[in-house]
């Protein structure tokens, strides 16, 4: 078999992994693939190269996949995304100022009572004439929707109680140590490096949001996905291996280390190796804290892609963008996620693959077997932390029963 | 033409100043910092924003025109390198104007005259999208309306039509508007609707 080239486009965050240890440990040679990788600083660089053919793929924010298809704000470019490459693996870090007025010392708040208190903080502010201000990475980004799904749910309205403002992920830390922002909500490793340089708290993970949230996807334009399917498979296989290795706790090190190397990260392999082991520093100098599930990976068929999950992403679009609900761009929304390219790239292999391509997110509790093509699949619980299940049939429903702020 | 050129790097921005030199009539300001970038975007109020691919601003200045259409401007792009597939693909993805090779000095006015058309034309038609959504929604509730109005008042639909009509004519609103008014109506005198 002849190598054939790809190159990806990603931006310097720890859930980039998949593609790049796919890479760095042979997955790709052995499907035939040799992937080049091209890094920017900023989300709207990646989408571009990704359009213009600069690369073939690239490691995108789910939501900007979808908006990119329905042509928010840019003309319509229909995207496809056949696996995904992380769920959640984000956090909330504030200022110490901040944290100290809302967060208990030393854990991981609760979203419930750090809202509580972030709200009677904003009531403060407002009386004195000012607003706390958060910094996401992009408008169309899953950071964006939970902060929003958190504020929103403890009676904060995202758009007129407090500020949101966009920083790219390699200048939020900076942006805290500035006084820019009085929080941010960021992948890693920046929220650590934050930390590291005492700027700011992880207070909350987006985990305690949405315990199983779509984060970052693997996507290419539909077209391309369509005229070389072969190609996209092998890829995918390619990952899926990749992310077997990813949570195997005696490649932790390595990975981190080839993550942190500098045509990749370019950063610590010591912060990169927190989030691929779900152990976090809250604060500097402080023992590193278990937090389960930080970064979900490969188990429960992680990185399938659920429509059901690109129909919640499109239900957040409609309601902070304040657009009405319309069933032909769910139907387009939900198109841009393929169960069937995942299904026939892993079909064989000793992975167990869903049957169904939607669920009701957020409606497992404990732990569920569900319906399998093939192997024997588990979902482990997966709410959002107000409770709410999410029915894809059901968003117009669904967006009338969410606080109106 | 008032052309504003962010790039942090000031060597880079003052060769593509140089390079502006055939474009005639001209203003150019180099926006070097990324803090206060709106505030001086807004102060400077440019014809067309002139900004490499992969600058790390490209995020904050989307959202930036995303949260104030009023200050959004024609944006045209420059890259390394390129070639004329990627042109195509630039120019079908809707990027106002696309600049090869950082700059070619003699295509520069055509294509910051092309960047401010296109942008223009996009505006347009997002302008056009959002009427023509208005009036489908418009036709949709008004059709509810009617046939409310039908239902009730054993009418026609041509005398609802007149109906609801009149009605907006005599209370200086629009149809839809009435219409909503009966649907909303209706709907709280709990009607089967």
């Amino acid at each position: 078999m002849s190598i054939v080239q790809m190159n990806i486009g990603f931006l310097p965050l720890v859930d980039a992994a998949l593609p790049i240890l796919a890479e760095e440990h042979g997955f790709a040679e052995e499907q035939g693939l040799h992937l080049n990788f091209i890094r920017d600083v900023s989300w709207a660089s990646v989408l571009d190269r990704l359009l213009y053919g600069h690369t073939d793929a690239a490691h995108l924010l789910a939501p900007l996949a979808i908006a990119t298809t329905l042509g928010r704000g840019r003309p319509a470019k229909a995207l496809a995304v056949p696996f995904v490459l992380s769920l959640n693996g984000n956090a909330i870090t504030m200022s110490h100022a901040l944290a100290d007025k809302v967060a208990p010392a030393g854990m991981l708040g609760d979203p419930v009572s750090v809202g509580e208190k972030l709200k009677s903080e904003v009531v403060k502010r407002a009386a004195a004439g000012c607003r706390i201000r958060f910094g996401v990475v992009h408008r169309y980004s899953g950071h964006n929707y939970k902060l929003r799904y958190w504020l929103a749910q403890c009676g904060i309205a995202p758009d007129t109680d407090v500020d949101i403002v966009t920083i790219a992920p390699p200048f939020a830390a900076d942006a805290l140590a500035n006084d820019e922002v009085d929080g941010i909500c960021v992948g890693e490793p920046w929220n650590s490096v934050a930390v590291e340089r005492g700027v700011g708290r992880i207070v909350l993970v987006t985990a305690q949001i949405w315990r199983r949230g779509v984060e970052k996807v693997l996507a290419m334009p539909a077209e391309k996905l369509d005229d070389d399917r072969d190609k996209i498979e092998r890829l995918v296989r390619a990952l899926h291996f990749a992310a077997r290795h990813f949570v195997d706790p005696a490649n932790w090190d390595t990975n981190a280390e080839i993550l942190a190397r500098k045509n990749y990260l370019d950063g610590s392999a010591k912060l990169i190796n927190r989030a691929i082991s779900d152990r976090i520093m809250l604060t500097a100098g402080a023992q590193p804290l278990d937090v389960p599930d930080f970064m979900f990976q490969y188990r429960e068929a992680a990185n399938f892609p659920w429509k059901s999950q690109a129909a919640w992403l499109y239900s957040q679009m409609l309601r902070w963008d304040h657009l009405a609900y319309n069933a032909e761009d769910q139907l387009r929304a939900e198109e841009v996620f393929r169960p069937n390219v995942y299904r026939t790239a892993l079909k064989g292999l000793d992975t167990p693959i869903p049957g169904a391509n939607a669920k009701l997110e957020g409606s497992v509790t404990g732990s569920l077997p569900v319906g399998s093509t093939q192997g024997r699949l588990t979902l482990g619980a997966n709410p959002f932390f107000d409770g709410r299940v999410f029915d894809p049939m059901e968003v117009a429903n669904y967006l009338d029963s969410l606080p109106k702020l | 033409m008032r052309i504003a050129v962010i790039d942090e790097n000031p060597v880079r921005a003052a060769i593509i100043e140089d390079g502006l030199a055939e474009v005639g009539e001209r203003d150019v300001f180099v926006i070097s910092e990324r803090s206060g970038m709106a505030r001086a975007i807004e102060t400077i109020d440019p014809d067309v924003i002139l900004i490499d691919l992969g600058n790390p601003s490209r995020d904050m200045l989307e959202e930036y025109f995303a949260v104030s259409r009023a200050v959004s401007r024609p944006i045209a792009m420059f890259v390394e390198q390129s070639d004329e597939d990627t042109i195509a693909a630039a120019i079908d993805a809707g990027v106002s104007a696309y600049i090869v090779d950082g700059l070619s000095q003699r295509r520069m006015k055509p294509i910051l005259d092309l960047a401010v058309r296109r942008f223009q034309a996009f505006s347009r038609l997002q302008a056009e999208l959002k009427e023509a959504r208005d009036a489908l929604s418009d036709r949709t509730i008004i059709d509810s309306a009617k046939k409310i109005l039908i239902g009730k008042r054993n009418i026609s639909e041509p005398e609802a039509h007149k109906l609801l009509r009149d009605h907006a004519m005599n209370s200086n609103k629009r149809m839809a508007e009435i219409a909503e008014a009966i649907v909303t109506a209706e709907k709280l005198l709990g009607g089967g609707l």
